[in-house]
């Protein structure tokens, strides 16, 4: 019983790195642009597209690498359109611009490729089990966590450790006084999102292999990254690494503890119990701007 | 002449031309007028693949019924709306039943759904058509008299399905893990596999019910994995069981699977490498008697795709109601219900046997089968990744054998 139980923790563990990949796109552009984007989930159920449509040709690795790319040029091109009409604006307007973007995706890919879910086939390379003591764990999730892992790391390292990253910080903290030094927020503005919805791309590839693809896929994702970031605390890195572990254990405890079909519900009674001690989430206090 | 027939009986007699005169238009326009059917059923949603199916087999029907020469001479109408969620069918439901053009509202696929549609179709007293929603209790406690069931109720599901284990001895003193999905249609799949297991000699080792928005199964399989169950039971329903099924896969579990509810939609998304297991199924592209050969081909003529199970129901739906009101020569509810209920009247279902509806809970009966997943090694194309089995009861068997043990309580209209 114990080890089953320590199973789900550890498993719940490893739900939170890939409720991370997500939910950190979503903080980024927040941050950033103060932009709240509804269609992060779409860009995901785009992700997981463009990997059913290439991988006949460029194979599942050969996507996991040019989706997020094409993924990330369409962000630049809805940044440059769109989201930059709205930055700093007040959020309620981002809200209704890409929540119809969001519409607009879905209803594409829906016109595209029909509603009836698309089978895709786990890269054979990845099939099979691993065996971790006791615990036995699919490869490919492994493989999903390793990614999601080096991502998230990479997005660390990008935004503590190089001059690009000192740049955006610095706009995230204080986009005027930037300004004044002569430095324009606005190419790293697309960079960022760009970077983003990348990530949520990639997100949609990793998971088009253990998932059906269908238009609504990034709905249940979009709303699971929302937690994350309102828990962790808009803006902050550390608050949503922090947030999305929590919210994977607290899931696989309560699966763990028999009471799965509470499992969805203890995810947003956490969130209401973190925003009732803080509200501005777990690390959320940096950031007032856009409040 | 005119003497003959008198002042006053002239003036009586111009009178009621006169009157015939302004009444003639509505009369022809009666005999001509489109006969107008409401098809309602989710399009989005957790649910939507199987609606988008819905909608090509009515549309299919109107199709064949309207190059037959319509209905006694009228063509078929149908105004198809999006039922996404109870809410929304009950607010659409409201606003056709209203139209008095409207003769049936046919449709759905959430039991929840069809029971709030049911209640406003019986309060303007119009027929209720269900051609998607399988539970028992819109059978039993919630039946309504303006209510007719195309589709399969769950117990005939659990009973063709429950004779397949039986016979492959997944059921005497073996343990089950079942897994549920958290609403109205999977708490009572549930409850029929747990009364069949009870009568049948099997216990269970777990009992999992799971949020209909849970797409990641990695918590539950683990449990199962510790749980070693001889045979895994899903009930859980639409794009949830792709995902289930993919993850069963790529755990590496080798526990027989299987299951009460079956959509080919969502076999065909699981796809050749990842589906296993036998299941049961209102009907399949590959059902061999000749009514359905024909349906399947020119569905895929038509859509360049084999039909699944649900454009089938709608499509012979249509076609029941169509052949139905021919008959009754017009759309007057109480006409349609009496007819029927009648034991004696039998429609064409595209099967072995004609169909007949249970004049006791209105569930047309109707053969099923048993849906077995192909080794991947012998699959030859994308769409025929099983196989489909003989009609379930065999020919010696009376078809309410099918409907036995309903766990929906009992109906009373």
């Amino acid at each position: 019983m114990v080890s089953i139980f320590l199973s789900q923790l550890l498993n719940g563990l490893l739900d939170g790195f890939y409720y991370m990949l997500i939910a950190l796109g979503l903080s980024l552009i927040f941050s950033l642009g103060g932009i709240v984007n509804l269609a992060h989930g779409a860009f995901f159920t785009l992700g997981a597209y463009l990997a059913f449509v290439l991988s006949p040709h460029i194979g599942f690795f050969g996507a996991l690498v040019v989706a997020p790319l094409i993924a990330a040029a369409v962000a630049v091109v809805v940044e440059r359109v769109l989201f930059t009409r709205f930055y700093r604006e007040d959020p309620l307007y981002s809200l209704l611009l890409t929540f119809s973007l969001a519409m607009i995706i879905e209803q594409s890919l829906r016109w595209y490729f029909g509603a009836t879910p698309r089978a895709y086939a786990m890269p054979d390379a990845l099939r099979g089990q691993v065996f971790l003591g006791d615990f036995i764990y699919s490869r490919y999730r492994l493989f999903l966590i390793a990614v999601a892992v080096a991502t998230v790391a990479g997005v660390w390292y990008l935004l503590n450790r190089t001059p690009f990253g000192r740049i955006v910080r610095a706009g995230i903290q204080n986009p005027d006084i930037l300004g004044t030094l002569g430095i324009s927020l606005r190419p790293y503005l697309s960079t960022v999102v760009a970077l983003a919805i990348g990530i949520a791309a990639l997100a949609g590839v990793l998971m088009a292999p253990i998932q059906p693809v269908h238009p609504l896929m990034g709905v249940e994702v979009g709303t699971a990254a929302f937690v994350v970031v309102v828990i962790g605390g808009l803006g902050s890195f550390w608050g949503v690494v922090i947030a999305a572990i929590m919210v994977g254990l607290v899931k696989g405890l309560m699966i763990g503890l028999g009471q799965s079909q509470f499992s969805m519900m203890a995810i947003y009674l956490l969130m209401f119990m973190v925003l009732l001690l803080r509200p501005r989430g777990l690390l959320g206090e940096r950031i007032t701007r856009f409040e | 002449m005119l003497k003959t027939i008198g002042r006053r009986q002239l003036l009586k007699t111009g009178a009621a031309f006169g009157v015939m005169g302004l009444a003639a238009p509505s009369i022809l326009r009666a005999q001509t007028d489109p006969i107008v059917i409401a098809h309602l059923t989710p399009r989005t949603g957790f649910l939507g693949p199987m609606g988008e199916y819905a909608v090509m087999g009515v549309d299919l029907a109107v199709e064949h019924i309207n190059a037959g020469g319509g209905i006694g001479g009228r063509m078929l109408e149908v105004i198809k709306e999006d039922s996404v969620n109870p809410q929304t069918a009950t607010t659409k439901a409201e606003r056709l039943a209203e139209r008095r053009d409207v003769a049936l509202i046919m449709g759905e696929i959430s039991s929840a759904s069809a029971l709030t549609i049911s209640q406003v179709a019986a309060r303007a007293n119009k027929l209720f058509i269900n051609t998607g929603a399988n539970s028992d209790t819109l059978r039993g406690q919630d039946c309504n008299r303006h209510m007719f069931h195309v589709e399969v109720q769950n117990a005939m599901v659990v009973n063709a399905e429950g004779n397949y284990l039986l016979n492959n001895d997944m059921v005497k003193d073996k343990a089950w893990y079942i897994l549920s999905a958290d609403y109205a249609f999977g708490h009572d799949l549930r409850n029929g596999a747990l009364a069949f297991l009870e009568r049948h000699g099997g216990r269970t080792v777990g009992d999992d019910l799971i949020p209909t928005d849970a797409t990641d199964f990695s918590s539950y399989l683990l449990n199962i994995r510790a749980a070693a169950p001889d045979v895994l039971i899903s009930n859980l329903a639409g794009t949830q069981t792709a995902s289930f099924f993919k993850q069963y896969a790529e755990f590496g579990l080798d526990i027989p699977l299987a299951g009460f509810d079956y959509n080919t939609v969502i076999a065909w998304a699981i796809g050749a490498r990842d589906f296993q297991g036998t299941w049961p199924c209102v009907w399949t592209h590959q059902v061999k008697a000749d009514g359905s050969q024909a349906f399947a081909q020119s569905f895929m003529e038509k859509y360049g795709r084999p039909a699944d199970n649900q454009a089938y129901l709608d499509y012979m739906g249509l076609r029941v109601m169509a052949d139905a009101i021919g008959r009754v020569g017009g759309t007057d509810t109480e006409a349609l219900i009496s007819f029927l209920e009648d034991p004696a009247t039998d429609f064409d279902v595209l099967k072995e046997r004609r169909g007949r509806f249970n004049p006791a809970n209105h569930q047309l009966l109707q053969e099923v089968y048993a849906v077995t997943a192909l080794d991947a090694s012998e699959v030859q194309n994308e769409w025929d990744i099983f196989t489909t089995s003989d009609p379930v009861p065999n020919a010696d068997q009376p078809l309410e054998v099918l409907i036995e043990d309903a766990v929906g309580g009992a109906c009373s209209f």
